[in-house]
């Protein structure tokens, strides 16, 4: 088998979804590609499946927010193909409002704690997972507390000024 | 009979116990335990002495440590990555340097990286010796713990004379170390090279023909490679199954590519299995240790951080006497350079597998976010499913193998 390369898995993704996939960049050459939240599951099951791809390594599903976009949350797989040792990201972005996306269950049972993990701080549904609750912060929680909008401290606290403070 | 579990709600038990015709026994294990070895919870239904399904509870010391992080800049996270897997806190703060210079590019000298690969080895003999010795424990042989025990405390005296503390470290810099080594350090780490090997042999005499421990540990909880697979297993427990995933292989970081060493594996994947996988991969970092000693001494004396001057804080005699020095300091230490908008992933291979840190950086003082890929957390997920058909003996050490630490569970 040939070595895989960024351009290769490009080529193969686009031959295969057409528009449904596309290329952010390589940063630090890791190639990142962005997903519809229709074929994700169809993407995730031929990259672990397709003969000359086989990502067969789930290393990590989380996810991030971009208040500031129009479609403001990504949910950003990372996948490692161990028997050539090559590693791809993807990522999905999904609405504002009720962000929602399908369960990888289903292709790695791994990604059952990492969509916990994820739901559980950014409040991502994951349709069709098992078990879907809160897993590090407490159940009685009503916000997710990793979205930009909610603040690292109390907000009425007034002895502190955060431009001294970074951000 | 109970119903099985569909879907658990807040605050409900998780096993409804109210039929006294009921046989099975709800058995809380944790999240105080002291068999757990940490703080997380196991709601375990129990036939007699056989599991018949669990349910795991975690996040008892959950920190917030991503959200800490999205307000720190770089070098005050360090820190934080001490208290993730706390038993080998060095090598979590290396992952993190690494993961920041691989963001700046900044070249880091060999001898810099040869000092952390002492380091990490250290760090990653001390955390199989705790889980080995803990191990050793819950089968009922005390005494091989306390053997090894003080050569951890010896690696602790190492870590102490590096950066002065011990446990929760905070060793390096970004772009290098603090402070070189010390003649003290290089003679304890020779030290240690001596005598440790004949204590680990000591320790693996006691164990690994020992007819008791066998018993007690061969054959149970054995994993498939397709299983652990799946379920995103990684470290000395994937490697107990037959798959020869090591990080310091695959994509090598700190010039691992350079030293020889071998990748211990297993073929059951159960107890038994990784603790000979952890025993091999001590004998390894022993080996590692030794070639990188090698190394330093071929490198010019003295170089313990990489030029830098915008990322590595200036030596403090500096800071008062000279001005650049000064003006280094202050933008530093205010966030003031320029820093690239890129994204990494850099992973490194902790003493439980894979520790990953996803860095999203949009060019200001502090991460945009920063994810932590741990692994205790992702290889602990299988537990509950796993345990179901085994004994309660056999959980426990089920347990101490999988070397879970709270706090990287929970982060």
């Amino acid at each position: 088998m040939d070595k895989l390369t960024n351009q290769y898995i490009i080529d193969n993704l686009q031959g295969r979804f057409g528009d449904a996939v596309d290329v952010i960049g390589e940063p630090h050459g890791l190639l990142t590609i962005r997903a519809t939240v229709d074929q994700i599951i169809d993407l995730l099951v031929y990259l672990k499946n397709e003969e000359s791809l086989r990502f067969n390594y789930l290393t990590d599903i989380t996810a991030v927010h971009y208040p500031n976009q129009e479609k403001s949350f990504a949910v950003v797989y990372h996948l490692h193909n161990l028997f050539q040792n090559f590693r791809i990201r993807i990522k999905v972005f999904l609405e504002t409002n009720n962000p929602t996306i399908p369960s990888a269950t289903a292709v790695w049972k791994g990604a059952n704690w990492m969509e916990r993990e994820t739901y559980d701080f950014y409040g991502i549904n994951f349709e069709g997972h098992p078990d879907l609750r809160r897993i590090l912060n407490m159940d009685e929680l009503d916000v997710f507390p990793m979205r930009k909008e909610y603040p690292l401290e109390d907000p009425n606290r007034v002895d502190k000024k955060d431009f001294y403070f970074g951000r | 009979m109970s119903k099985p579990i569909t879907k658990i709600t807040p605050n409900k038990p998780v096993y409804e116990d109210n039929d006294p015709q009921d046989e099975l026994i709800t058995l809380n294990l944790g999240p105080t335990h002291p068999a757990t070895h940490g703080v997380f919870q196991n709601v375990l239904q129990i036939d007699g002495e056989r599991i018949v399904s669990g349910v795991s509870t975690i996040g008892y010391i959950h920190r917030a440590f991503e959200k800490i992080a999205e307000h720190r800049p770089f070098y005050q996270i360090t820190p934080l990555t001490d208290r993730l897997n706390y038993c080998s806190s060095p090598i979590n703060n290396m992952g993190w340097h690494m993961t920041v210079e691989k963001l700046l590019d900044i070249e880091i000298p060999k001898r810099v990286q040869y000092m952390r690969v002492i380091v990490m080895e250290l760090a990653r003999i001390a955390d199989h010796i705790i889980c080995n010795g803990i191990l050793g424990v819950d089968t009922g042989a005390f005494s091989g713990f306390l053997y090894v025990m003080q050569e951890r405390e010896f690696i602790y005296e190492i870590y102490e004379e590096i950066c002065g503390a011990r446990l929760t470290t905070n060793i390096g810099r970004i772009g290098g170390f603090e402070r070189d080594f010390n003649d003290t350090t290089f003679k304890k780490i020779e030290e240690f090279l001596e005598r440790y090997p004949p204590v680990l042999k000591e320790f693996e005499e006691l164990f690994v023909r020992n007819r008791i421990f066998i018993e007690r540990t061969a054959g149970v909880a054995g994993v498939t490679p397709e299983e652990a697979l799946e379920y995103s297993w990684s470290g000395p427990i994937l490697r107990a199954t037959g798959v020869d995933y090591d990080v310091r292989v695959v994509s090598p970081y700190c010039s691992y590519e350079e030293f020889d060493f071998e990748v211990p594996v297993g073929t059951n994947g159960d107890v038994y299995d990784r603790f000979m996988v952890r025993n091999a991969e001590m004998w390894q970092s022993l080996s590692i240790i030794r070639q990188a000693l090698d190394k330093i001494k071929k490198e010019p004396a003295g170089v313990f951080h990489a030029d830098v001057p915008e990322f590595y804080l200036p030596p403090k005699e500096q800071v008062y006497n000279n001005m650049e020095a000064l003006i280094y300091h202050f933008k530093i230490v205010m966030g003031e350079w320029e820093t690239p908008k890129s994204e990494v992933y850099h992973s490194v291979e902790g003493a439980n597998g894979e520790l990953g840190f996803y860095l999203i950086h949009d060019g200001g003082r502090t991460p945009y976010r920063l994810h932590f890929r741990r692994p205790s957390f992702i290889n602990y997920q299988m537990f509950a499913p796993m345990s179901a058909g085994m004994m309660i003996s056999d959980v426990i050490i089920n347990m101490s193998s999988l070397n879970i630490i709270a706090g990287e569970l929970d982060a």
